[in-house]
């Protein structure tokens, strides 16, 4: 299978901060990638030079089978781009927005699909007629959005997508990428959201200060769908030998006992029924944020691996 | 109003006066100093009663002169210097209570900054009465300065007062408009631009009734405010119940505003922002006609506000000779300031000057559109279609390029016009002045090169390098020869080498080695720009924990948002540059025998 994005030991440096310190990542054709990673980790600087505004200082990169400083002008023809932080002109409308993102990506003096646009427009629920400088963040995005959407481009390069936008519309936005995905589109979706990654991405690359600390499968990465107990319980109990139990720490408090621990998900139930033998008073059970699998996961592996 | 709605306003208002604190003084500095700089050369320069009582009779018989500065009152000096600054030191400060009301009030709800600040302990009508606040200080800060310096210079006590207290009521009459039409319009942008517009209209209202004559529309200066000024007549009977004019226009202002304000919710304006389209049309189709759509309405209002100016400054070349002979040394100064003998045509060509001055100014801001565009991440979603980074930079230089030529052409042509019409041989002035002006065209675009190659090589500066290069060239072309700088060093201005048309002798070669000169300038950035990152500074990016040296348990994760995108703070080198302009010009203008007429 072909790559659509392959960077390998991309390296780049602001002044005396180094942005990027040898990131790989591998996007492959058709494909939803997440590209994970906390604020500052490097996403969107990676992005930045996968859409040559930024020249790599070392490191090898093709995107879509070209060089993504070199050929710029030409791949862009193939890719559609939503940047993080979308800012518009204030004296154009959203819908001539729209339509300009889709001339400038050299669609030559056609448009969008106009059915496929006006429905992206209901779906998301925008406005078009008002000018840019009224919108809100999330409708911004929008904007940017039903652009990269509407168009034909074989990759969607989307920086935090789904940063600005309700409940609601995160979950038409989920519909559209999957929806995106059985056209065979190619999908680098860049988030600091691992749920959004669960829900969506076949493949994910996680990265932390400009490196790449994992790659792959969600399924390859099932350390990171555990989740995280925290229970008050009235009797003590040991989960010592529980397959699929991490972590686990068990402490007087009050007079019951408290229960922290980690879990594989396939080994909740267990769990649960043990738990609940033991007298539950409180329980909170949540995935763990992608800061706290930093903390917990990667820290002491990136410190090894430096060592 | 609630009890409570004020909270707060004193420490907002010290809030504003800490974010101005170098604005306010400067535009304070320019009002007093314009019109003290104006009085005091009419008193040295008119000693005596036949001298001012030649420039009154012929400037009464030039209705452009009146169109521009105003109706003659009297004959005595101080009622020369009210003419000559009283209606323009009242625009200065009307202009200035615009932008402060604005900034403060409406300006500061669309940045989302009063959001911030009305959660905390502020009451709802605080910030509109802080922004008047400071805005009615800066104001009677230069009633009472000017009350103070007008008499120092040797102007009656009581003249001086009416033409200061005239001053500040204008300035206060337009706080309270400004008030209003922050409540009306839908952005900063559009207030400011409704309450500039009955500026417009005041001034234009003024302008006829004073320049119709006796058959004219005299009623008109009565109108609005800028004509108030006149009617006061400082130093020529004063009607002190004038003042009372823009003293109630201010209070129903903003009382008006405060009504308003309780009507509409924040954010919005009275005023619906209307619809647009929602598709693009055919005309919208690649960065070319993008750049021409951000770009047209500036270029539209330079183009308007050059017509009239230059069309009324040509007309008020005719009998410039008699004005400037009624004293013998501004004769002198003019003369050496055109260097050709014939006083209308050293007067036209330095009208050129200054339009090829100003369209550099125009060219650079031009120019630095795309330093805006790429600063504000409006340039990536460009950049990420199908077009590279030379169009993309063309784009907004051709617009910058056209525009220059076009305030050129209509600089000329309407001076040309305005001249040709009063004196005779309109034809033929209009093509003289027509290539008069476009001589100007190639050293402008050499400052808009510097612009350019300055956005290509060294973008963090770009804004600061390119207008230091134009005030440069107008501290140069303007104050240089004046204080008799040396030819080396007026030769660092492309403007010192175009001949000055109309009257000198035309060489083609310095023309033409000033556009190869901004041909490789503009070059070298364009190339320049190939190569660079885009959006990102080089320097001025914080510095991030190298995971080579991880701190314990590598649990210091940078978290703050978004510092990829580095936005320079572009208010501070301006203000230097302004600062450092004004400091400049400081001395010239006290200088007793210096020309400030008609430039100032």
């Amino acid at each position: 299978m072909a790559n659509a994005i392959e960077a390998n030991g991309l390296r780049k440096r602001f002044g005396r901060a180094t942005a990027l310190d040898g990131l790989d990542l591998t996007v492959r054709d058709g494909e939803v990638h997440a590209f994970l990673g906390p604020n500052g980790a490097g996403k969107t600087t990676t992005i930045r030079i996968l859409l040559g505004l930024l020249r790599r200082d070392g490191g090898e990169v093709s995107l879509l089978g070209g060089d993504p400083w070199r050929d710029a002008t030409t791949l862009h023809s193939r890719l559609a781009y939503v940047p993080g932080d979308v800012t518009l002109w204030p004296g154009l409308t959203g819908g001539e927005i729209i339509d300009l993102l889709a001339r400038l990506r050299g669609r030559r003096g056609g448009t969008h699909d106009p059915k496929r646009r006006q429905e992206l427009i209901e779906r998301f629920d925008l406005d078009p007629s008002k000018k840019a400088r009224a919108y809100s963040k999330g409708n911004r995005q929008k904007v940017a959005l039903i652009a990269a959407l509407a168009s034909d481009a074989e990759l969607l390069i989307l920086d935090e997508p789904t940063s600005g936008l309700d409940p609601l519309m995160e979950a038409t936005f989920r519909e559209c990428v999957n929806a995106e995905r059985r056209e065979g589109r190619t999908v680098l979706l860049s988030s600091h959201i691992l749920a959004e990654a669960e829900a969506l991405a076949d493949r994910v690359t996680i990265i932390r200060a400009g490196r790449t600390v994992e790659t792959g499968t969600l399924a390859d990465m099932r350390h990171l769908t555990r989740t995280s107990v925290d229970a008050e319980l009235g009797r003590p109990i040991t989960l010592d030998g529980l397959p699929g139990v991490h972590d686990a720490a068990v402490e007087p408090s009050g007079d019951g006992f408290r229960l922290r621990c980690e879990v594989d998900n396939a080994a909740l139930n267990d769990v649960l029924s043990r738990l609940s033998a033991a007298g539950v008073r409180t329980l909170i059970c949540r995935p763990p944020t992608l800061e706290e699998l930093f903390l917990r996961h990667y820290s002491e592996r990136t410190v090894a691996t430096v060592q | 109003m609630t009890t409570g709605s004020l909270t707060g306003t004193t420490a907002l208002a010290k809030l504003a006066l800490r974010r101005d604190r170098i604005m306010l003084p400067v535009w304070i500095y320019v009002v007093v100093i314009g019109v003290s700089a104006n009085a005091y050369a009419f008193v040295k320069l008119y000693t005596t009663a036949s001298s001012r009582a030649a420039l009154v009779a012929s400037a009464r018989g030039n209705p452009a002169l009146l169109f521009l500065y105003g109706r003659l009152n009297g004959t005595s000096a101080g009622a020369l210097a009210a003419w000559r600054y009283g209606v323009w030191g009242a625009l200065f400060a009307a202009l200035m209570s615009v932008f402060i009301v604005i900034r403060h009030s409406r300006a500061d709800e669309e940045a989302g900054r009063l959001e911030l600040i009305g959660s905390a302990r502020v009451g709802r009508q605080a910030p509109l009465v802080s922004a008047i606040g400071v805005a009615a200080l800066a104001n009677v800060v230069i009633a009472a300065v000017l009350c103070v310096v007008l008499p120092l210079l040797g102007l009656p006590a009581a003249g001086s007062a009416a033409l200061s207290l005239a001053i500040g009521t204008c300035g206060l009459a337009f706080t309270g408009i400004a008030a209003v039409t922050a409540q009306l319009a839908s952005g900063a942008r559009a207030a400011r631009g409704l309450a500039f517009g009955v500026l417009g209209v005041a001034f234009l209202a003024r302008a006829v009734g004073d320049s119709g004559g006796a058959g004219g529309q005299a009623w008109l200066t009565w109108v609005l405010p800028l004509g108030w000024t006149e009617e006061i007549r400082p130093f020529a009977g004063e009607r002190w119940w004038v003042l009372a004019l823009p003293l109630a226009l201010c209070a129903a202002g903003v009382g008006l505003a405060f009504a308003l304000a309780a009507h509409r919710d924040y954010g919005a304006g009275l005023l619906p922002d209307r619809p647009g389209r929602p598709f693009a049309s055919g005309l919208l189709r690649g960065p070319f006609s993008l750049a021409w759509r951000l770009q047209w309405g500036t270029l539209a209002g330079w183009a308007a506000g050059y017509a009239i100016l230059f069309a009324v400054c040509g007309a008020a070349g005719k009998g410039i000779g008699q004005l400037v002979g009624s004293s013998g040394a501004l004769e002198k100064e003019f003369t050496r300031l055109g260097g050709q003998a014939a006083i209308v045509n050293a007067y036209l060509a330095s009208l050129m000057l200054l339009a090829g001055l100003g369209a550099a100014g125009y060219a650079v801001s031009a120019t630095l559109r795309l330093r805006a565009e790429e600063t504000e991440g409006r340039a990536d979603p460009v950049l990420a279609g199908a077009v590279g980074r030379v169009r993309w930079g063309l784009s907004h230089v051709v617009v910058a390029v056209a525009g220059t030529a076009l305030l050129l052409a209509i600089a000329g042509v309407t001076a040309g016009l305005g001249y040709g019409l009063r004196a005779g041989g309109t034809g033929r002035w209009v093509s003289h002045m027509l290539g008069a002006g476009l001589a100007e065209l190639p050293a402008a675009l050499v400052i808009a090169g510097v612009a350019i190659a300055v956005f290509g090589l060294l973008p963090q500066v770009s804004a600061a390098v390119s207008w230091t290069a134009v005030g440069l060239a107008v501290a140069l072309n303007i104050f240089g020869q004046v204080i008799q700088l040396s030819h080396w060093v007026l030769d660092i201005s492309p403007f010192t080498h175009v001949p000055r048309l109309p009257g000198g002798t035309v060489s083609a070669s310095p023309l033409v080695w000033l556009s190869a000169l901004a041909v490789v300038l503009g070059g070298t950035g364009l190339a320049a720009l190939r190569r660079r990152d885009i959006g990102s500074a080089l320097s001025g990016f914080p510095a991030l924990p190298s995971p080579a040296f991880p701190v314990a348990g590598g649990a210091k994760i940078p978290s703050s948002a978004r510092r990829e995108r580095y936005v320079e703070t572009r208010t501070g080198p301006r203000t230097a540059l302004k600062l450092s302009v004004l400091l400049l010009v400081h001395p010239v203008l006290l200088r007793h025998d210096t020309p400030m007429w008609p430039f100032w």
